[in-house]
């Protein structure tokens, strides 16, 4: 069996090591990212005080953390109180297991494949590691014994239910495009064509749903501080609080690398340079490279969102997920599954590209609809 | 011992306490996560079985969205420590009736059906074929799809149960 192969163990645990080690620094990197860019766009500095550009004040605030007394309420569930946290850790960490940040090389003699496993119910996984991350905050509401996190939990399990309904049709659109559920070959098959080309509007709706799987501005509604304090992570101060704070921004990574992965072509280039000079086919370390830029810019994107869009009142925060991005994800994923099999079936490309107009034309049209029901709403009021 | 089956044993014994853990707990949300730790168990044995697929479908369909509901409605009713229940009538006699009949149909289903060497056979070969996916798509478009079509109308019935008894006219206060 291949497992008593010793080089085998040592190439997981070093490959697992350097995940973690990346998710651990990102965490704490973008924590000083987000704050300086926030800065930037509400023409304030921002941290520059700790080392130059304020680069060591994620050192200073962990020190800060670790230092700060921690509660545990008097009439909590102690043993729940204190796993919450670790529950919703782990799962945003072991999701980037599969996620794959190079193409296969050769390094010391030895075939190795950058990420720490090539499952081909790769997508699957995702989804179930995805669906498992809702029970920390749920307990962690619960074990508080406080209304408000309580209430906190209830909305942020309800709000990551529903969309993570949407999102499992992202999956399934991304696998119909690439005909596999391994993430190495979704990203393979993006070699010609970015899959956010072929379904633009897939590509959107996923980036919205990841916004409120990870309870991101404006759906952050288990911490909207008006209503509830601070949602599920009222009771919890110190060390406690900080595994909470690293698991959303881990969350925020994992779920950009993912997105990169599904539809910005993973570790490779732009589909236009894979012959040139900057392809990864020549140079497999360019892929942990570009892996890195395109979460960064779609990190950017979700701190831009924060910085400028309120937040959207609860009720219409389950109506958008139900009535609007649920029916738009499945019609998408029909139009995809459509155009591939007939581009099939009649041996022609035409029905491929007919996708993506279909999908805009489907796109526009519910955005006019939101529209025009958001203002027959305010004429209603008025 | 080979490494698969201490981990056999060690996932076997894991199963076994939660499920025990699940039904002696007096706290329903812990009743409802030594479930969740159950479903996983049972998912690795999967894993075991060179069946990735079924695994995590039952990670995904049953610790995450079902377990996730029981909990949600646990937690929205209060319903955390229920006093005791009544029993109903004769509930032990039945009880023990059907323990007695599970029992024997496991007891004659492993003298039947194991093997000598004490080993599970895995699963079909065209099952467990690199494309595990695209051979059970086939199969469930082909040889299952009436089941498969039946299912799917029944969960469409359950849907729209649901609107219809959720739903409210307008203007019409409840």
């Amino acid at each position: 069996m291949m497992l008593s192969d010793w080089t085998l163990w040592l190439e997981w645990f070093i490959k697992s090591l350097f995940v973690i080690f990346a998710l651990l620094t990102g965490f704490a990197y973008l924590t000083w990212y987000e704050r300086r860019a926030l800065a930037r766009i509400q023409v304030r500095i921002g941290p520059n005080r700790a080392g130059p550009f304020g680069l060591l004040q994620p050192i200073a605030d962990a020190v800060k953390l670790i230092f700060k007394e921690e509660l545990t309420p008097a009439k909590a569930d102690k043993i729940l109180f204190f796993w919450a946290p670790v529950i919703t850790m782990v799962p945003s960490i072991i999701i980037a297991a599969v996620i794959p940040f190079g193409p296969t090389t050769n390094l010391f003699g030895r075939e190795i494949s950058l990420s720490v496993a090539s499952l081909n119910v790769g997508v699957l996984y995702l989804a179930s590691i995805a669906s498992i991350a809702v029970y920390g905050i749920v307990l962690a509401g619960w074990s508080s014994n406080n209304k408000y996190a309580m209430l906190g939990g209830l909305r942020s399990s309800a709000q990551m239910v529903s969309y993570e309904l949407s999102l499992g049709l992202m999956f399934v659109t991304a696998i119909i495009l690439a005909d596999s559920m391994n993430l190495h070959e979704i990203v393979n098959k993006q070699t010609d064509m970015w899959f956010a080309v072929a379904q633009p509007v897939g590509a959107l709706v996923f980036l919205i749903v990841t916004l409120a799987e990870v309870n991101r501005a404006p759906f952050d509604m288990p911490e909207a501080e008006q209503e509830l304090t601070a949602g599920y992570h009222s009771e919890y101060s110190g060390m406690k609080f900080a595994l909470f704070f690293m698991a959303e921004y881990q969350k925020m990574i994992v779920i950009s690398m993912i997105a990169a992965t599904l539809f910005f072509g993973g570790y490779r280039e732009f589909w236009f340079l894979k012959d040139t000079f900057f392809s990864v086919d020549r140079f497999w370390w360019l892929g942990p490279i570009y892996m890195f830029l395109k979460v960064v810019v779609l990190l950017f994107f979700m701190i831009w969102i924060r910085a400028t869009w309120p937040r959207i009142r609860y009720d219409r925060l389950m109506a958008f997920g139900w009535k609007v991005l649920l029916p738009l994800s499945l019609v998408i994923a029909l139009i995809t599954g459509t155009g591939i099999s007939l581009a099939e079936i009649y041996d022609n490309q035409l029905y491929f590209w007919a996708i993506p107009v279909i999908s805009i034309v489907v796109g526009l049209f519910t955005v006019i609809f939101i529209y025009r029901e958001l203002r027959r709403k305010a004429y209603e009021r008025a | 011992m080979s490494g698969e089956l201490i981990l056999f044993l060690v996932l076997a014994l894991v199963a076994i306490a939660t499920a025990l853990g699940m039904l002696l707990n007096r706290n329903s949300v812990y009743s409802a996560l030594f479930l969740v730790m159950n479903f996983i168990a049972v998912a690795v044995f999967y894993l075991l079985l060179g069946a990735p697929f079924i695994a995590m479908a039952q990670i995904t369909v049953y610790a995450g969205a079902i377990m996730v509901l029981f909990l949600f409605v646990i937690m929205l009713l209060g319903a955390e420590r229920l006093p005791d229940a009544k029993v109903l009538p004769r509930q032990k006699l039945f009880a023990y009736g059907l323990a007695a009949v599970l029992a024997a149909e496991t007891i004659y289903l492993l003298v039947t059906r194991a093997r000598p060497e004490g080993i599970v056979l895995p699963p079909d070969e065209a099952a467990n074929a690199t494309g595990t996916l695209v051979a059970l798509g086939k199969t469930l478009f082909t040889s299952y799809l009436l089941p498969f079509e039946v299912t799917s109308i029944l969960l469409l019935v359950a849907m729209i149960g649901v609107i219809v008894l959720v739903h409210r006219e307008k203007g019409v206060q409840k």
